[in-house]
């Protein structure tokens, strides 16, 4: 069975569609790419997947269960958690409060008991600090746990959102463009975080425009274009498809520019 | 090792309890500080609505008014004794705040802001008008709390506004403790998360919706105990308690002393409240002056009197 079933997924914003019959699969341990160019419908195909938006056609099936529109938070407490590509981050809270805020399902926090500060909520407080702070460390950003979230650099905020996301246990893991508008070192520092993180046996989906690490990395990649699946295949394959190249470096030259 | 900032905050709140009276020129001053601390008590609900969860309420002088007007007629209409009427405030303004808060915290920014408002308008509509039951405009007497009399049977003697001084204060320090328990506790975080994103708060598995919902049934009870108090200390009530005015006094106190932190709460509390009474020297002027110092702390100070100074003089907030 497969940990992520997305069958003919669609969605339009006003007469266009953004998303149109979209399936495929994601299997336990796997990493799964979606790539595409500018204007592909990745965000937004992820968005669905992750109950943002409610699809107008299909289904999306999570451990064989059928998933399709619940609300987030439910989907959260079923291990799907994810990153954005426009960072999502809490900037008044501090580095190690926002990975521990990652940790909501497992507090699952009693308001009279925050209140009163009873043994019970001080000790919920004390064991997420420490998974947080291991977390902090995994990516890099033990020293700046004490920080405010919002004055650290983009490549720091992209690995927040990274550890914020694993905080939450997932056994399906959305990274839409972790390493976006990263620099060199950045990217790879990402790249090396996201092996780890698949090591440890939990399920990626992946959207990225960095072609060497989506090559390096994917067990298998989803192309798409203009909200159609074009390809689906390993790296190898997907790579040599001629519509695959052709979406990517336009079939005239300077199509691409304006998308 | 250091002192925690909840623990300062408290270890500040009580000096200040303990320390004013003994600067009090008058006993005119136990009756302003009194006022003070059940204004900041109210402010300390704002504070976890809109400075932890990010959730404006232009309305919450409807449930001071709840609160005054439950210590007036429960006494009277369902012989409760004045404290259990202060609870039963409370309790009411708890279900009206849950009720009226699945629909109205669906909005967000300014539709929240007027739908709020709506709510504070509406309280004070019916109270001004079901005189049968409030007598109206003219407003109600409170029947006492009965603290002065329990306390000479244990014989100690306080002058009224000394007593008023030290019940409202301890209250507060109470109403403090509370928020501030709550704001580094899984649920503070929550709240907090959901205010700077909603989303990345949901993907998380907050359910954004439920906690906002407690967020304003908790400050809902704030602001009804401030007005039993307020009610009880004056030992008369109108319906300007729950008045359109009010509501933006406290949202302004909260805002102006920094609205993310409990301390910034009770200055702005302080600054707002004491304030008018310290500018009466300068008479016409008073209104002027009041309001350009608050336009000043919030072109200055952004964030607020309390954080922005705490930024300053030690590069961080708590």
């Amino acid at each position: 069975m497969s940990l992520l079933t997305v069958s003919d997924l669609a969605i339009g914003f006003g007469g266009i569609r953004a998303v149109d019959g979209v399936s495929f699969a994601v299997q336990e341990g796997e990493i799964v790419s979606v790539i595409g160019p500018n204007g592909a419908g990745k965000t937004t195909l992820f968005n669905m997947i992750s109950g943002l938006y409610t699809p107008d056609q299909g289904s999306v099936e999570l451990a064989g269960q059928q998933v399709t529109a619940m609300a987030p938070h439910r989907l959260a407490a079923r291990g799907l958690s994810r990153t954005f590509q426009n960072l999502q981050i809490f900037p008044q809270l501090t580095v190690l409060e926002n990975v521990m805020t990652g940790r909501h399902l497992q507090e699952k926090p009693s308001l009279f008991a925050d209140l009163l500060s009873l043994p019970s909520s001080r000790r919920k407080t004390r064991e997420t600090e420490a998974t947080a702070r291991l977390l902090l460390d995994k990516v890099g950003l033990g020293q700046a746990a004490a920080l405010e979230a919002g004055t650290l650099s983009y490549g720091g905020l992209k690995r927040l959102e990274i550890a914020r996301a694993l905080a939450a246990k997932p056994r399906l893991l959305l990274l839409d463009e972790p390493a976006a508008g990263c620099n060199a070192v950045e990217t790879e520092e990402i790249d090396a975080l996201i092996v780890a993180v698949a090591g440890e046996g939990i399920s990626i989906l992946l959207v990225e425009h960095d072609m060497k690490l989506v090559m390096k990395i994917s067990s298998h990649i989803v192309v798409l274009d203009q909200g159609c699946k074009i390809a689906e295949g390993k790296p190898a394959e997907v790579s040599r498809n001629p519509k695959v190249i052709a979406a990517y470096l336009g079939s005239e030259a300077g199509d691409d520019a304006a998308a | 090792m250091r002192l925690s900032p909840k623990h300062a905050t408290l270890l500040l709140l009580l000096a200040i309890l303990a320390l004013a009276p003994l600067v009090f020129p008058s006993s005119f001053y136990y009756r302003v500080f009194a006022l003070i601390y059940v204004n900041a008590l109210a402010v300390t609900g704002l504070v976890i609505l809109l400075g932890f969860a990010g959730q404006v309420s232009l309305g919450h002088a409807g449930f001071v008014g709840i609160g005054a007007y439950a210590s007036a007629l429960a006494p009277m209409h369902l012989g409760l004794p004045p404290l259990l009427a202060l609870v039963f405030g409370a309790l009411l303004s708890a279900l009206v705040a849950f009720v009226i808060g699945r629909p109205i915290l669906r909005l967000k920014g300014y539709t929240l802001a007027i739908a709020t408002l709506g709510f504070g308008i509406l309280v004070s509509m019916v109270l001004r008008n079901e005189a049968w039951l409030t007598g109206g405009p003219d407003g109600v007497a409170v029947p006492a709390l009965g603290l002065k009399d329990g306390l000479k049977g244990l014989g100690l003697k306080l002058k009224t506004s000394e007593l008023w001084y030290w019940t409202s204060g301890i209250v507060l320090l109470f109403g403090a403790w509370l928020a501030l328990n709550l704001q580094h506790s899984p649920s503070g975080r929550a709240l907090r998360a959901l205010h700077d994103s909603e989303v990345a708060a949901k993907t998380l598995g907050v359910d954004v919706a439920r906690f906002k919902l407690k967020a304003f049934v908790v400050s809902a009870v704030y602001a009804s105990i401030s007005g039993s108090l307020l009610a009880l200390m004056n030992g008369f009530v109108t319906p300007e308690v729950a008045g359109f005015l009010h509501s933006i006094e406290l949202v302004t106190m909260a805002v102006l002393g920094g609205a993310g932190s409990v301390i910034g709460g009770f200055f702005g509390s302080v600054l707002l409240t004491a304030l008018p009474q310290a500018l009466t020297f300068f008479q016409e002027y008073k209104h002027l002056l009041l309001g350009l110092i608050m336009m000043l702390v919030m072109i200055f100070m952004t964030e607020g009197l309390v954080p922005s100074l705490q930024r300053r003089l030690f590069g961080r907030t708590s």
